[in-house]
Protein backbone atom coordinates (compact mmCIF):
# COMPACT_ATOMS: atom_id res chain seq x y z
CA UNK A 1 0.00 0.00 0.00
CA UNK A 2 1.12 3.78 -0.52
CA UNK A 3 0.10 6.54 1.83
CA UNK A 4 0.70 9.94 1.54
CA UNK A 5 -0.16 11.90 4.50
CA UNK A 6 0.27 16.32 4.36
CA UNK A 7 2.85 15.78 1.88
CA UNK A 8 3.90 19.00 0.46
CA UNK A 9 6.09 19.87 -1.94
CA UNK A 10 8.00 23.37 -3.20
CA UNK A 11 10.83 24.34 -5.15
CA UNK A 12 12.65 27.10 -3.74
CA UNK A 13 9.59 29.44 -2.78
CA UNK A 14 7.28 28.10 -5.55
CA UNK A 15 4.82 25.60 -4.01
CA UNK A 16 4.50 22.38 -6.34
CA UNK A 17 1.56 20.65 -3.94
CA UNK A 18 0.85 21.00 -0.49
CA UNK A 19 -0.80 18.33 1.93
CA UNK A 20 -1.44 15.33 -0.24
CA UNK A 21 -3.51 12.89 1.32
CA UNK A 22 -4.18 9.90 -0.38
CA UNK A 23 -3.93 5.55 -0.34
CA UNK A 24 -3.24 3.38 -3.00
CA UNK A 25 -4.03 -0.53 -2.47
CA UNK A 26 -1.82 -3.34 -3.54
CA UNK A 27 -3.44 -4.47 -7.36
CA UNK A 28 -5.73 -1.27 -7.78
CA UNK A 29 -5.28 0.24 -10.85
CA UNK A 30 -5.02 4.28 -10.27
CA UNK A 31 -5.18 6.86 -12.99
CA UNK A 32 -3.49 10.23 -11.91
CA UNK A 33 -4.97 13.04 -13.87
CA UNK A 34 -4.49 16.61 -14.42
CA UNK A 35 -2.80 19.80 -15.96
CA UNK A 36 0.23 20.02 -17.28
CA UNK A 37 2.73 21.33 -14.46
CA UNK A 38 0.30 20.44 -11.65
CA UNK A 39 2.56 18.36 -10.13
CA UNK A 40 2.02 14.66 -11.45
CA UNK A 41 5.84 13.83 -12.72
CA UNK A 42 7.21 15.51 -9.20
CA UNK A 43 4.88 13.16 -7.24
CA UNK A 44 5.94 10.21 -8.98
CA UNK A 45 9.81 10.89 -8.80
CA UNK A 46 9.25 11.79 -4.59
CA UNK A 47 7.87 8.38 -4.56
CA UNK A 48 10.58 6.72 -6.65
CA UNK A 49 13.23 8.97 -4.11
CA UNK A 50 14.78 10.93 -7.26
CA UNK A 51 13.32 13.93 -5.42
CA UNK A 52 13.13 14.78 -2.06
CA UNK A 53 9.98 16.07 -0.54
CA UNK A 54 9.63 19.28 1.30
CA UNK A 55 7.36 17.91 4.85
CA UNK A 56 4.63 15.41 5.29
CA UNK A 57 5.18 11.39 4.52
CA UNK A 58 4.76 9.22 1.76
CA UNK A 59 5.18 5.73 2.51
CA UNK A 60 5.39 2.34 1.02
CA UNK A 61 6.48 -0.89 2.15
CA UNK A 62 10.54 -0.47 1.31
CA UNK A 63 10.35 -4.32 0.08
CA UNK A 64 8.05 -3.42 -2.47
CA UNK A 65 10.38 -2.43 -6.06
CA UNK A 66 8.82 0.24 -8.75
CA UNK A 67 9.27 -0.23 -12.52
CA UNK A 68 8.35 2.82 -14.30
CA UNK A 69 7.73 3.44 -17.90
CA UNK A 70 9.00 7.10 -18.75
CA UNK A 71 7.13 9.76 -20.84
CA UNK A 72 10.40 10.59 -23.08
CA UNK A 73 13.53 8.41 -23.91
CA UNK A 74 16.26 9.27 -26.03
CA UNK A 75 15.60 6.46 -28.83
CA UNK A 76 16.33 7.75 -32.48
CA UNK A 77 16.27 5.83 -35.64
CA UNK A 78 20.68 4.81 -35.06
CA UNK A 79 19.67 3.55 -31.72
CA UNK A 80 21.75 0.17 -32.15
CA UNK A 81 20.47 -2.21 -29.70
CA UNK A 82 18.13 -5.06 -30.10
CA UNK A 83 14.95 -5.09 -28.24
CA UNK A 84 16.59 -8.03 -26.04
CA UNK A 85 19.28 -6.25 -25.57
CA UNK A 86 17.61 -2.92 -24.08
CA UNK A 87 15.12 -4.74 -22.23
CA UNK A 88 18.32 -6.64 -20.46
CA UNK A 89 19.93 -2.99 -19.79
CA UNK A 90 17.79 -3.84 -16.17
CA UNK A 91 19.29 -7.26 -15.35
CA UNK A 92 21.62 -7.43 -12.25
CA UNK A 93 25.24 -8.32 -12.87
CA UNK A 94 26.21 -11.76 -11.65
CA UNK A 95 29.13 -13.47 -11.78
CA UNK A 96 27.63 -17.26 -10.64
CA UNK A 97 26.61 -19.35 -13.78
CA UNK A 98 22.88 -20.44 -12.25
CA UNK A 99 22.23 -17.03 -11.61
CA UNK A 100 23.19 -15.85 -15.17
CA UNK A 101 20.73 -18.83 -16.52
CA UNK A 102 17.88 -17.61 -14.49
CA UNK A 103 18.45 -14.63 -15.97
CA UNK A 104 18.60 -15.57 -19.30
CA UNK A 105 15.21 -17.36 -18.22
CA UNK A 106 13.34 -14.40 -17.09
CA UNK A 107 14.28 -12.65 -20.30
CA UNK A 108 12.71 -15.85 -22.44
CA UNK A 109 9.69 -14.76 -19.86
CA UNK A 110 9.51 -11.13 -19.96
CA UNK A 111 9.44 -11.40 -23.97
CA UNK A 112 6.64 -14.13 -23.34
CA UNK A 113 4.54 -11.95 -21.44
CA UNK A 114 4.91 -8.96 -23.30
CA UNK A 115 4.80 -10.64 -26.72
CA UNK A 116 7.91 -9.52 -28.32
CA UNK A 117 9.49 -13.13 -28.36
CA UNK A 118 9.41 -12.77 -32.11
CA UNK A 119 10.61 -9.28 -32.63
CA UNK A 120 13.38 -9.83 -29.72
CA UNK A 121 15.95 -9.09 -32.60
CA UNK A 122 14.71 -5.97 -33.58
CA UNK A 123 16.91 -3.01 -33.61
CA UNK A 124 14.58 -0.80 -31.03
CA UNK A 125 15.49 2.52 -32.80
CA UNK A 126 13.57 0.78 -35.95
CA UNK A 127 10.82 -0.57 -34.44
CA UNK A 128 7.06 0.98 -34.27
CA UNK A 129 5.95 3.21 -31.22
CA UNK A 130 3.81 0.45 -30.08
CA UNK A 131 6.35 -2.06 -30.21
CA UNK A 132 9.13 0.72 -28.17
CA UNK A 133 6.55 0.86 -25.50
CA UNK A 134 6.22 -2.62 -25.01
CA UNK A 135 9.82 -2.83 -24.75
CA UNK A 136 10.06 0.33 -22.40
CA UNK A 137 6.90 -2.01 -19.83
CA UNK A 138 8.90 -5.36 -20.10
CA UNK A 139 12.32 -3.69 -19.24
CA UNK A 140 10.57 -1.88 -16.09
CA UNK A 141 8.57 -5.25 -15.38
CA UNK A 142 11.63 -7.27 -15.88
CA UNK A 143 12.66 -7.29 -12.10
CA UNK A 144 9.33 -8.78 -10.59
CA UNK A 145 8.48 -5.10 -9.58
CA UNK A 146 5.46 -4.95 -7.16
CA UNK A 147 4.16 -1.43 -8.28
CA UNK A 148 4.64 -0.19 -12.19
CA UNK A 149 4.26 3.62 -13.27
CA UNK A 150 2.88 4.54 -16.56
CA UNK A 151 3.91 7.95 -17.19
CA UNK A 152 1.81 9.39 -20.02
CA UNK A 153 3.35 5.98 -21.62
CA UNK A 154 0.07 5.88 -23.97
CA UNK A 155 0.20 9.54 -25.42
CA UNK A 156 1.87 9.23 -29.01
CA UNK A 157 0.26 5.95 -30.07
CA UNK A 158 -2.44 5.75 -32.43
CA UNK A 159 -5.89 4.22 -30.76
CA UNK A 160 -5.67 0.28 -31.69
CA UNK A 161 -1.66 0.37 -30.41
CA UNK A 162 -3.13 2.34 -26.92
CA UNK A 163 -5.78 -0.16 -26.28
CA UNK A 164 -3.44 -3.11 -27.08
CA UNK A 165 -0.79 -2.03 -24.70
CA UNK A 166 -3.23 -1.22 -22.03
CA UNK A 167 -4.91 -4.76 -22.48
CA UNK A 168 -1.69 -5.99 -21.72
CA UNK A 169 -1.09 -3.53 -18.51
CA UNK A 170 -4.34 -4.86 -17.25
CA UNK A 171 -3.13 -8.73 -17.93
CA UNK A 172 -0.25 -8.36 -16.08
CA UNK A 173 -1.83 -6.48 -13.35
CA UNK A 174 -4.61 -8.97 -12.70
CA UNK A 175 -2.59 -12.31 -13.02
CA UNK A 176 0.55 -10.64 -11.09
CA UNK A 177 -1.76 -8.33 -8.51
CA UNK A 178 0.38 -5.60 -9.49
CA UNK A 179 -0.42 -2.11 -8.57
CA UNK A 180 -0.11 0.63 -11.73
CA UNK A 181 -0.16 4.16 -11.16
CA UNK A 182 -1.27 5.21 -15.04
CA UNK A 183 -0.23 9.16 -15.22
CA UNK A 184 -2.61 10.04 -18.46
CA UNK A 185 -4.69 12.53 -20.28
CA UNK A 186 -6.68 10.26 -21.89
CA UNK A 187 -10.26 10.30 -20.76
CA UNK A 188 -11.59 7.13 -22.52
CA UNK A 189 -8.59 4.98 -21.08
CA UNK A 190 -9.24 5.90 -18.08
CA UNK A 191 -12.61 5.26 -18.10
CA UNK A 192 -12.15 1.77 -19.58
CA UNK A 193 -8.96 0.86 -17.52
CA UNK A 194 -8.72 1.82 -14.54
CA UNK A 195 -10.65 1.42 -11.03
CA UNK A 196 -10.31 5.11 -9.25
CA UNK A 197 -8.77 8.38 -10.41
CA UNK A 198 -6.67 11.03 -8.51
CA UNK A 199 -7.07 14.15 -9.56
CA UNK A 200 -4.26 17.14 -8.79
CA UNK A 201 -6.28 20.57 -8.78
CA UNK A 202 -5.47 23.84 -6.94
CA UNK A 203 -2.19 22.74 -5.46
CA UNK A 204 -3.67 19.49 -3.70
CA UNK A 205 -4.99 16.17 -4.92
CA UNK A 206 -8.51 14.83 -4.35
CA UNK A 207 -10.36 10.61 -5.57
CA UNK A 208 -12.66 11.24 -7.63
CA UNK A 209 -15.18 8.34 -8.60
CA UNK A 210 -14.74 6.86 -12.00
CA UNK A 211 -18.52 7.40 -12.62
CA UNK A 212 -17.72 11.09 -11.22
CA UNK A 213 -15.11 12.10 -13.84
CA UNK A 214 -15.57 14.37 -16.42
CA UNK A 215 -13.36 15.07 -19.74
CA UNK A 216 -12.32 18.95 -18.42
CA UNK A 217 -10.56 17.33 -15.78
CA UNK A 218 -7.85 15.81 -18.46
CA UNK A 219 -6.75 19.47 -19.44
CA UNK A 220 -3.01 19.64 -20.85
CA UNK A 221 -2.82 23.41 -19.87
CA UNK A 222 -2.91 24.64 -16.66
CA UNK B 1 58.78 -3.74 -40.28
CA UNK B 2 59.50 -5.25 -36.85
CA UNK B 3 63.85 -5.55 -37.28
CA UNK B 4 63.25 -2.39 -35.86
CA UNK B 5 62.73 -1.37 -31.96
CA UNK B 6 60.81 2.10 -32.58
CA UNK B 7 58.10 -0.27 -34.86
CA UNK B 8 58.05 -2.90 -32.09
CA UNK B 9 57.33 0.04 -29.63
CA UNK B 10 54.54 1.86 -31.65
CA UNK B 11 53.38 -1.82 -32.43
CA UNK B 12 52.53 -2.66 -28.73
CA UNK B 13 51.61 1.13 -28.08
CA UNK B 14 49.17 1.33 -30.80
CA UNK B 15 47.25 -2.05 -29.95
CA UNK B 16 46.59 -1.05 -26.53
CA UNK B 17 45.25 2.41 -27.57
CA UNK B 18 43.07 0.78 -30.07
CA UNK B 19 41.88 -1.51 -28.23
CA UNK B 20 41.16 1.25 -24.82
CA UNK B 21 39.34 3.56 -27.92
CA UNK B 22 37.35 1.05 -29.62
CA UNK B 23 35.82 -0.18 -26.50
CA UNK B 24 35.34 3.59 -25.08
CA UNK B 25 34.20 4.76 -28.16
CA UNK B 26 31.17 2.39 -27.79
CA UNK B 27 29.62 4.29 -24.98
CA UNK B 28 31.17 7.54 -26.38
CA UNK B 29 28.65 7.34 -29.08
CA UNK B 30 26.16 6.26 -26.84
CA UNK B 31 26.53 8.76 -24.42
CA UNK B 32 26.52 11.52 -27.68
CA UNK B 33 29.85 12.56 -26.48
CA UNK B 34 31.41 12.42 -29.56
CA UNK B 35 31.77 16.43 -29.19
CA UNK B 36 32.86 16.44 -26.02
CA UNK B 37 35.79 13.77 -26.97
CA UNK B 38 36.99 16.48 -29.96
CA UNK B 39 37.52 18.93 -26.76
CA UNK B 40 39.14 16.66 -24.54
CA UNK B 41 41.58 16.03 -27.28
CA UNK B 42 42.32 19.54 -27.54
CA UNK B 43 42.45 20.26 -24.08
CA UNK B 44 44.92 17.51 -24.06
CA UNK B 45 47.30 19.28 -26.02
CA UNK B 46 47.31 22.08 -24.12
CA UNK B 47 48.37 19.84 -21.28
CA UNK B 48 50.39 18.40 -23.10
CA UNK B 49 52.49 21.45 -23.72
CA UNK B 50 52.23 22.67 -20.13
CA UNK B 51 53.89 19.34 -19.30
CA UNK B 52 56.78 20.76 -21.75
CA UNK B 53 57.17 24.39 -20.32
CA UNK B 54 57.30 22.98 -16.82
CA UNK B 55 59.48 19.86 -17.16
CA UNK B 56 57.46 17.29 -16.52
CA UNK B 57 56.39 14.61 -19.50
CA UNK B 58 53.78 15.29 -21.74
CA UNK B 59 51.65 12.41 -20.93
CA UNK B 60 51.28 13.35 -17.37
CA UNK B 61 50.44 17.39 -18.67
CA UNK B 62 47.92 15.44 -20.44
CA UNK B 63 46.45 13.80 -17.87
CA UNK B 64 46.13 16.26 -15.34
CA UNK B 65 44.78 18.71 -18.01
CA UNK B 66 42.11 16.48 -19.02
CA UNK B 67 41.14 14.47 -15.82
CA UNK B 68 40.81 18.32 -14.16
CA UNK B 69 38.70 19.52 -17.38
CA UNK B 70 36.21 16.24 -18.17
CA UNK B 71 34.95 16.26 -14.42
CA UNK B 72 34.89 20.51 -14.69
CA UNK B 73 32.88 19.92 -18.19
CA UNK B 74 31.07 16.98 -16.80
CA UNK B 75 29.64 19.21 -14.15
CA UNK B 76 28.27 21.88 -16.66
CA UNK B 77 24.73 22.55 -17.20
CA UNK B 78 22.52 19.55 -18.56
CA UNK B 79 21.08 21.43 -21.15
CA UNK B 80 22.58 20.13 -24.42
CA UNK B 81 22.48 23.80 -26.21
CA UNK B 82 24.22 25.82 -22.89
CA UNK B 83 26.83 22.73 -22.82
CA UNK B 84 27.49 22.73 -26.22
CA UNK B 85 28.04 26.29 -26.32
CA UNK B 86 30.37 26.17 -23.08
CA UNK B 87 31.98 23.31 -23.97
CA UNK B 88 33.37 25.40 -27.54
CA UNK B 89 34.14 27.96 -25.61
CA UNK B 90 36.32 26.09 -23.29
CA UNK B 91 38.11 24.24 -26.57
CA UNK B 92 39.17 27.10 -27.91
CA UNK B 93 40.45 28.80 -24.69
CA UNK B 94 42.57 25.45 -24.10
CA UNK B 95 43.90 25.73 -27.68
CA UNK B 96 44.83 29.10 -27.04
CA UNK B 97 46.80 28.32 -23.79
CA UNK B 98 48.63 24.95 -25.93
CA UNK B 99 50.04 28.00 -28.28
CA UNK B 100 51.14 30.21 -25.39
CA UNK B 101 52.59 27.12 -23.24
CA UNK B 102 54.70 26.07 -26.38
CA UNK B 103 56.06 29.71 -27.08
CA UNK B 104 56.93 29.65 -23.67
CA UNK B 105 58.70 26.49 -23.44
CA UNK B 106 62.26 26.48 -25.31
CA UNK B 107 61.52 22.95 -26.82
CA UNK B 108 61.70 23.04 -31.24
CA UNK B 109 58.57 23.35 -33.55
CA UNK B 110 58.63 19.51 -33.93
CA UNK B 111 57.76 18.57 -30.32
CA UNK B 112 54.41 20.51 -30.99
CA UNK B 113 54.33 18.69 -34.77
CA UNK B 114 54.37 15.64 -32.54
CA UNK B 115 51.53 16.29 -29.98
CA UNK B 116 49.12 17.66 -32.60
CA UNK B 117 49.80 15.42 -35.22
CA UNK B 118 51.27 11.97 -33.56
CA UNK B 119 54.05 10.08 -34.24
CA UNK B 120 55.58 6.68 -34.47
CA UNK B 121 59.65 7.31 -34.09
CA UNK B 122 58.81 8.92 -30.40
CA UNK B 123 57.81 6.26 -28.08
CA UNK B 124 60.29 5.31 -25.98
CA UNK B 125 59.80 1.62 -24.32
CA UNK B 126 59.38 3.82 -20.66
CA UNK B 127 56.34 5.15 -22.24
CA UNK B 128 55.09 2.12 -23.63
CA UNK B 129 55.15 0.74 -20.10
CA UNK B 130 53.15 4.02 -18.77
CA UNK B 131 50.19 3.51 -21.68
CA UNK B 132 50.55 -0.07 -20.81
CA UNK B 133 49.65 0.70 -17.25
CA UNK B 134 46.53 3.42 -18.45
CA UNK B 135 45.11 1.51 -20.76
CA UNK B 136 44.83 -1.75 -18.39
CA UNK B 137 43.72 0.77 -15.78
CA UNK B 138 40.76 1.76 -18.46
CA UNK B 139 39.78 -1.65 -19.38
CA UNK B 140 39.80 -2.81 -15.63
CA UNK B 141 37.02 0.35 -14.89
CA UNK B 142 35.03 -0.92 -17.14
CA UNK B 143 35.16 -4.51 -16.61
CA UNK B 144 34.26 -3.09 -12.70
CA UNK B 145 31.06 -0.61 -13.67
CA UNK B 146 30.27 -2.64 -17.09
CA UNK B 147 26.16 -3.47 -16.06
CA UNK B 148 25.80 -0.06 -14.71
CA UNK B 149 27.10 1.64 -17.24
CA UNK B 150 25.75 0.42 -20.21
CA UNK B 151 22.79 0.85 -18.75
CA UNK B 152 23.92 4.38 -18.34
CA UNK B 153 24.81 4.88 -21.26
CA UNK B 154 22.26 3.19 -23.74
CA UNK B 155 19.11 4.23 -21.64
CA UNK B 156 19.75 7.10 -18.89
CA UNK B 157 16.42 7.33 -18.09
CA UNK B 158 15.90 3.62 -17.35
CA UNK B 159 19.03 3.98 -15.37
CA UNK B 160 17.95 7.16 -13.57
CA UNK B 161 14.36 5.07 -13.01
CA UNK B 162 15.80 1.60 -11.70
CA UNK B 163 17.84 3.76 -8.94
CA UNK B 164 21.74 3.59 -10.41
CA UNK B 165 23.98 6.68 -9.36
CA UNK B 166 23.89 8.02 -13.06
CA UNK B 167 26.05 11.00 -11.51
CA UNK B 168 28.62 8.97 -10.08
CA UNK B 169 28.74 6.61 -13.56
CA UNK B 170 29.05 10.14 -15.28
CA UNK B 171 31.75 11.36 -13.70
CA UNK B 172 34.00 7.65 -13.94
CA UNK B 173 32.89 7.54 -17.50
CA UNK B 174 34.42 11.03 -17.85
CA UNK B 175 37.72 10.03 -16.08
CA UNK B 176 38.36 7.11 -18.33
CA UNK B 177 37.69 9.16 -21.68
CA UNK B 178 40.02 11.68 -20.60
CA UNK B 179 42.67 8.78 -19.53
CA UNK B 180 42.28 7.54 -22.94
CA UNK B 181 42.36 10.90 -24.63
CA UNK B 182 45.78 10.66 -23.41
CA UNK B 183 46.80 7.36 -23.91
CA UNK B 184 45.47 7.75 -27.60
CA UNK B 185 47.18 11.17 -28.19
CA UNK B 186 50.37 9.44 -27.95
CA UNK B 187 50.40 7.64 -31.05
CA UNK B 188 47.51 9.38 -33.49
CA UNK B 189 48.10 12.85 -32.00
CA UNK B 190 45.72 15.13 -29.74
CA UNK B 191 43.93 16.53 -32.77
CA UNK B 192 42.65 13.47 -34.59
CA UNK B 193 43.07 11.05 -30.73
CA UNK B 194 38.82 11.27 -31.34
CA UNK B 195 38.78 9.57 -34.54
CA UNK B 196 39.59 6.62 -32.90
CA UNK B 197 37.46 7.49 -29.63
CA UNK B 198 34.46 7.88 -31.88
CA UNK B 199 34.23 6.18 -35.64
CA UNK B 200 34.65 2.69 -34.41
CA UNK B 201 32.06 2.97 -32.18
CA UNK B 202 29.82 5.01 -34.60
CA UNK B 203 30.24 2.48 -37.36
CA UNK B 204 29.92 -0.98 -35.29
CA UNK B 205 26.19 0.84 -34.44
CA UNK B 206 25.53 0.25 -38.26
CA UNK B 207 26.75 -3.08 -38.47
CA UNK B 208 25.68 -5.05 -35.37
CA UNK B 209 22.72 -4.82 -32.47
CA UNK B 210 24.37 -6.39 -29.35
CA UNK B 211 26.48 -5.13 -26.38
CA UNK B 212 29.11 -7.36 -26.94
CA UNK B 213 29.54 -7.17 -30.73
CA UNK B 214 29.34 -3.53 -30.58
CA UNK B 215 32.80 -3.66 -28.49
CA UNK B 216 33.88 -6.43 -30.23
CA UNK B 217 33.58 -4.29 -33.76
CA UNK B 218 34.32 -1.80 -32.27
CA UNK B 219 37.72 -2.77 -31.00
CA UNK B 220 38.21 -4.56 -34.67
CA UNK B 221 37.80 -1.76 -36.41
CA UNK B 222 40.20 0.11 -33.98
CA UNK B 223 42.97 -2.78 -34.16
CA UNK B 224 43.01 -2.88 -38.00
CA UNK B 225 42.83 0.90 -38.30
CA UNK B 226 46.22 1.69 -36.36
CA UNK B 227 47.70 -1.47 -37.64
CA UNK B 228 47.11 -1.16 -41.64
CA UNK B 229 48.48 2.58 -40.28
CA UNK B 230 51.41 1.68 -38.95
CA UNK B 231 52.54 -0.31 -41.83
CA UNK B 232 51.33 2.07 -44.36
CA UNK B 233 52.90 4.56 -42.92
CA UNK B 234 56.66 2.54 -42.46
CA UNK B 235 55.89 1.50 -46.14
CA UNK B 236 55.29 5.33 -46.98
CA UNK B 237 57.27 7.11 -45.02
CA UNK B 238 53.90 9.05 -44.56
CA UNK B 239 51.79 10.16 -41.36
CA UNK B 240 50.18 7.34 -39.29
CA UNK B 241 47.50 9.41 -38.50
CA UNK B 242 46.52 10.11 -42.29
CA UNK B 243 46.21 6.66 -42.66
CA UNK B 244 43.93 5.55 -39.83
CA UNK B 245 41.92 8.62 -39.88
CA UNK B 246 41.57 7.41 -43.71
CA UNK B 247 40.53 4.05 -42.92
CA UNK B 248 38.52 4.55 -40.12
CA UNK B 249 36.16 7.34 -42.08
CA UNK B 250 36.41 4.31 -45.24
CA UNK B 251 34.97 2.19 -42.54
CA UNK B 252 32.12 4.72 -41.17
CA UNK B 253 31.05 5.54 -44.40
CA UNK B 254 30.71 1.87 -45.95
CA UNK B 255 28.45 0.80 -42.41
CA UNK B 256 26.58 4.03 -43.17
CA UNK B 257 26.20 2.88 -46.52
CA UNK B 258 25.14 -0.83 -45.66
CA UNK B 259 22.83 0.16 -42.75
CA UNK B 260 20.48 2.38 -45.72
CA UNK B 261 20.98 -0.27 -47.77
CA UNK B 262 19.50 -3.09 -45.38
CA UNK B 263 16.81 -0.67 -45.35
CA UNK B 264 15.83 -0.49 -48.21
CA UNK B 265 15.81 -4.34 -48.94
Amino acid sequence: MIEAKNLTKKFGNQLVFQDLNFQINQGEFVSLIGPNGSGKTTLIKILMGLEKKTSGTLDFNKKETIGYVPQFRNIDLDYPLSIEQFIRLNLKFTPSFTKRKSNNQKICDILEKTGLTSLKDRPLGLSSGGEKQKAYLAQALLNDPQILILDESTASLDVEVKMQLMDLVAELSHKYHLTVIFITHDYELTKKYTQRVLLFQNKTIKNVNLNNISENMFGKEQ
Amino acid sequence: MFDYEFMRQAFVASTFIAITAGLVGVFVVSRNMSFLSHTLSEIGFAGASFGILIGISPLAGMIIFTLISSIAVGSLSSESSRREASISAISSLFIGLGILFLSLSSESSSYATNILFGSIVGISSKEVQQLLILAIFVIFIFIIFYKPLAFDSFDHIGAQAAGLKTRLLSITFLVTLALSVSIGAQIVGSLLVFVLLTLPGATAKYLVHTLPKLIMVSVGLSLAGVWLGLYLAFVTNWPVTFFISAFEVIAYFCGLSYKNWKLNH
